[in-house]
């Protein structure tokens, strides 16, 4: 059950709630404590954002990993937007291009265990995000 | 989804029932701004119990929501923030600076009271 990928659509601001609580579900399922759900939930939900401020439309999705004996979860969130021409940039503490808050992508990665992302101007961006479980 | 809004004595209520999405946690904020004026309020508790995330579209939007009733002359409290709410609010980086919070919606009331020296009314009093 657990191998499976949920993919929620992100293309208006419903999808943003039902993007987390999708995750939320996710990682209750998987036994993080509720503080960890909290954090999980505020990355999603700041990543989905980011998805809509952007990109106009993308897509978060969730899955289950394991690293031996350890099980996390992992949030992909991916659109086909303008992409980002500077992303040491855009990993700075209270940068942002647009109308949030200017924490963005440096407040999700402090969220998260571990933060990838790729991203090329013209051709839309990838955040992989994980928690794992303590 | 709509936040209902309560009026008692001087005060508006905004019980927060469900999550919400960026479209209505504007709607809020401009009833609740409008509201002030129509029922002459002197005060305004925004109860955030029931989210579950307050991420930093929610955070910002309720410091606009405060900072902008302040300007229309009444005082706001937002009330209820949940522990692993305030925690992961913490670790992101997010303040609501400027912004009066209160543990629950009673500590809340009784916060507004005594800013704006209201007294509740004299109980009634029995006749023996």
């Amino acid at each position: 059950m657990h191998s499976q990928e949920t993919n929620v659509p992100v293309n208006a601001d419903i999808d943003i709630v039902t993007a987390r609580q999708k995750g939320r579900e996710l990682a209750r399922d998987l036994g993080f404590t509720s503080t960890d759900l909290a954090l999980i939930a505020t990355a999603i939900s700041e990543l989905a954002r980011n998805i809509i401020l952007y990109a106009n439309s993308g897509e978060i999705v969730l899955s289950v990993v394991e690293n031996g004996t350890r099980r996390g979860l992992k949030v992909i969130a991916r659109d086909d937007g303008p992409g980002i021409p500077d992303i040491e940039r855009a990993l700075e503490e209270g940068f942002s291009t647009s109308r949030s808050l200017g924490l963005g992508l440096s407040g999700v990665r402090r969220l998260m265990d571990e933060f990838d992302i790729v991203s090329e101007v013209g051709n839309g961006t990838t955040v992989t995000v994980k928690k794992w479980r303590l | 989804m709509q936040v209902p809004i309560l009026k008692q004595r001087d005060y508006l209520i905004a019980s927060i029932q469900a999550a919400l999405t960026d479209a209505d946690l504007l709607q809020l904020r401009d009833a609740l701004v409008s509201q002030v004026g129509t029922y002459r309020s002197r005060g305004v508790i925004v109860d955030v119990t029931a989210l579950d995330v307050m991420d930093s579209f929610a955070v910002r939007t309720l410091r606009d929501l405060a900072h902008m009733i302040r300007l229309r002359g009444a005082e706001t409290v937002i009330v209820g923030i949940q522990p692993e709410v305030s925690f992961a609010m913490v670790q992101l980086g997010l303040t609501l600076e400027g912004v009066s919070t209160a543990l629950d919606l009673e500590e809340g009331l009784a916060y507004l009271d005594k800013k704006l020296r209201i007294t509740a009314p004299p109980p009634v009093k029995k006749r023996g």
